[in-house]
């Protein structure tokens, strides 16, 4: 079938103001958008630029606003679209480098803020430590997060608030919070206590709705929240 | 610029990082990444890391060491699988006090299962070896290792693209770099250098393979003239979803699950009578491929059936997700209920730039480089032999990204920065610059497209001499038309058209590395199966290749295999 692509161009060096150019591919309905990228960058437009890399949702490089949605590029169908006209954007709330290339640092800084590895001061055994599987489960859904930035950058809050950590990140926090490995529970705790923490989330659920790994990202947020007045007494 | 450092990492999967973590803090150390570190593609690494933990079942290290050299058809380097394998349990144990995220027994230890070629009693059985985090293992492991490395505060340049390594007086001098933000052009002047760049798979068209795999490493290897070796050795993974070669884990048999062909038989019992599905990774893309060729894919159609529909919804959700939601996303299938159409996709490289057991790079003569290291799928030391085991590739990235960062240590007291030619960055400018000032020219994408095709054709799962001709003279006759390559894109700011026309000089170069060994060695063994010579034949070929650039073309010698305590015998599952 024929499908129709509207895409954000902007090159800083030398565009005044982005723009939008369209282009037109021919795709199978069980093409990935990024298919379709490619194609019109390997066909038609060698000057558009992208990111990608593992092409099926695991990397998460190809995150991008697809028709207002954030999304990655190759996990999304053409036949998703049938009948309409693709528009497709970089992600909202991060400085555009070149088209569809946003600037991560300061989304990846705020990661990098709540400490994204696993803390443990006591001695280790010969082995591994014993973790029971029930306790192991309470983070599965919160490993699955590749770094994307779809939920960080659909998120209303960190629209209006750029000290806000954000979705990601918080789910980060999460991972290692519920780690019964990890005995920095309360300093961590402290740390995502705050209006620009876990309590800046006021339940948009933006982030759970474009979430590629289908983690309950809202639901995580309200846990630490949960858990911070468990804990610190709040 | 001219960046200076002690120690400097290219590659930021699961090798380079735990050099990484190996080096920081006793030197100083940047990590270069062609994408952002947790992007590598060591994260799409599903199933598990193998290691004779023996928490589900009796295991030992040495039935571990056994099958790694079972599995590579006697080629594997017996002193290497043996460390590989002796080391795995540390190794794994050290990934879990890191913070890696693994499923549990119900004792709260790390749970293991079955895959393919990991057997008890030296062959006998199928062994649960495989220490998993669901299906998305390479995923966290990366994360974690990632998270070390962030703790430690290593230098990172993120989206840098390694463009050139000069060696002088067999000495890692210096390396060239292009910074994709910018479109600058830098040196980096260090002391030592590993290689950890990954493997090459986008020299197929099907491929489970990221589109960032383009082999620099081993390309600029080469093309300094190391000799490359055991390139023909391509692995081939049974399992890839139709027609998109997206992986779909080895783990789905390891749970449980089962091939069938059009007919609706389990037709793995013929091939493998005692390991039946969960046979080493050559031999059951072997035996879809001759499935499909009798006639019996499903509705005569060239892909078989996975079928995944008897081991119940939960356990698909606790141990299968990822692979659930590739098939219900790409082909709106629901692994619960209907079989998952598959067929053998490019996976692995059992070849690359040969090392010692310390990641050290080995010349022509097979002496040390000075400064030049190398770990993980670009290096091949030789852990895999003719056909890699499912869960040994996270392994090796560890153990020997560990080791080679130890030795980095080790070395750096008597390793100096070898000074610079005058401007070690000309031939990269100019390279650049021809391909950017070129104006009429083919395309990257259809040259690299027609590279894919001919070697897809000709040099997969079956092979033989004659179509491996034809793919060669292809690939030389694209080489020549890369020549005249040129971009539509002029422009400095990630300039992505410039990047794949860089990567699509390393691709074709290992892609003509590939045939060329491939079509000189006249016996079947491992991955490497030849039609016009079906049967291994170790008086002639128990023997590693060795490809060297030269002005005259590919060269090819020998070196011996290291065999310590298993004498190579017939394989049979």
């Amino acid at each position: 079938m024929k499908i129709q692509f509207k895409i954000f161009r902007f090159d800083p060096e030398v565009d005044k103001e982005p723009h939008y150019q369209t282009y037109r591919v021919h795709a199978d309905p069980s093409e990935r958008i990024l298919d379709c990228l490619n194609r019109i960058k390997w066909e038609q437009d060698g000057t558009l630029s992208y990111r990608m890399s593992c092409g099926h949702g695991v990397c998460g490089s190809d995150a991008m606003k697809i028709n207002g949605r954030c999304a990655l590029a190759c996990q999304k169908l053409v036949k998703d679209y049938e009948g309409e006209e693709v528009v497709l954007e970089p992600l909202p709330s991060f400085k555009v480098l070149k088209d569809l290339i946003v600037d991560l640092t300061p989304f990846l800084e705020k990661v990098n803020l709540v400490r994204p590895y696993l803390m443990s001061s006591g001695p280790v055994p010969e082995k591994e430590r014993r973790v029971d599987p029930t306790e192991s489960r309470r983070v599965n859904e919160a490993v699955r997060c590749i770094l994307c930035a779809c939920c960080t950058a659909a998120c209303p809050v960190t629209a209006e608030n750029e000290r806000y950590l954000g979705p990601s990140a918080l789910v980060w926090a999460f991972r290692h919070i519920f780690d019964s490995r990890d005995d920095e529970t309360v300093e961590r705790l402290k740390q995502v206590d705050s209006p620009d923490g876990a309590w800046g989330c006021v339940n948009h659920f933006e982030c759970t709705r474009v979430c590629p790994k289908e983690i309950p990202v809202t639901k995580s947020i309200n846990t630490i929240k949960r858990e911070i007045q468990k804990v610190l007494g709040k | 610029m001219k960046f200076e450092h002690d120690v400097v990492i290219v590659g930021a999967g699961l090798a380079g990082l735990r050099a990484a973590v190996e080096v920081t803090g006793q030197a100083d150390v940047a990590l270069i990444s062609k994408v952002y570190p947790t992007r590598s593609h060591s994260g799409a690494a599903q199933g598990g890391i193998a290691a004779a933990l023996g928490n589900e079942e009796p295991d030992s290290w040495e039935w571990h060491m056994y099958d790694t050299i079972k599995g590579g058809d006697f080629l594997t380097d017996q002193d290497a699988a043996e460390v590989l394998a002796k080391d795995a349990l540390r190794a794994v144990y050290e990934l879990e006090h890191m913070g890696v995220p693994f499923n549990r027994t119900p004792e709260g230890k790390i749970a293991q299962r079955a895959f393919g070629g990991h057997a008890a009693d030296f062959g006998k059985r199928p062994v649960k070896r495989a220490c998993h985090a669901a299906d998305r293992t390479g995923r966290v492991i990366l994360d974690t290792l990632y998270g070390q490395a962030v703790r430690k505060g290593i230098k990172a340049y993120e989206e840098f693209q390694l463009l050139d390594l000069t060696l002088q007086d067999n000495r890692m001098a210096g390396l060239v770099v292009y910074e994709l933000a910018t479109g600058h052009i830098h040196m980096i002047h260090a002391k030592a250098v590993l290689f950890a760049t990954g493997g090459f798979g986008k020299v197929f068209k099907t491929t489970s393979n990221c589109f960032a795999n383009t082999g620099d490493g081993a390309y600029l290897a080469y093309r300094s003239g190391i000799p490359l070796e055991d390139m023909e050795f391509v692995q081939f993974h049974p399992t890839g979803i139709y027609g998109l070669g997206v992986l779909i884990s080895e783990a789905a048999r390891g749970e449980g699950g089962i091939l069938r062909n059009g007919k609706g038989e389990r037709f793995m019992e013929k091939y493998a009578p005692s390991l039946k599905d969960l046979a080493p990774r050559d031999m059951v893309s072997r035996a879809i491929a001759e499935e499909i060729r009798a006639g019996r894919g499903i509705d005569g159609q060239d892909f078989v059936h996975l079928d995944l529909t008897h081991l119940g919804k939960e356990r698909l959700a606790e141990k299968l997700s990822d692979i659930s939601s590739f098939v219900r996303i790409y082909l709106g299938i629901d692994a619960n209920k209907d079989p998952i159409p598959v067929q053998p996709t490019c996976h692995y490289m059992m070849g690359g730039i040969p090392t010692n057991l310390d990641g050290q790079v080995l010349n022509e003569e097979q002496q040390p480089v000075e400064g030049l290291y190398a770990a993980g799928e670009c290096a091949c030391v030789s852990v895999h032999g003719a056909n890699r085991l499912g869960c040994n590739s996270l392994l090796d990235l560890v153990v020997f990204g560990r080791r080679a960062g130890r030795k980095i240590v080790e070395d750096l007291s008597r390793l100096s920065r070898t000074p610079l030619a005058e401007k070690p960055e000309e031939r990269t400018v100019r390279r650049i610059k021809d391909i950017m000032e070129r104006g009429h020219g083919e395309k990257a994408a259809s040259l690299r497209q027609e590279m894919q095709k001919v070697m897809t054709e000709y040099c997969t799962v079956f092979r033989d001499g004659e179509g491996m001709a034809t793919a060669l003279q292809t690939i030389q006759d694209l080489k020549r038309r890369y020549e005249g390559v040129t971009v539509d894109n002029r422009g400095r700011r990630f300039n992505t058209d410039l990047l794949e026309a860089l990567e699509l000089e390393s691709l074709l170069h290992l892609a003509e590395a590939i045939l060329v060994a491939a079509l000189a060695r006249e016996e079947s063994r491992g991955a490497h199966y030849r039609e016009d010579y079906p049967e291994r034949d170790d008086g002639q070929w128990l023997k590693h290749t060795l490809v060297q650039k030269t002005d005259n073309g590919p060269r090819l010698f020998y070196k011996p295999v290291t065999v310590t305590r298993f004498e190579p015998k017939p394989r049979v599952y």
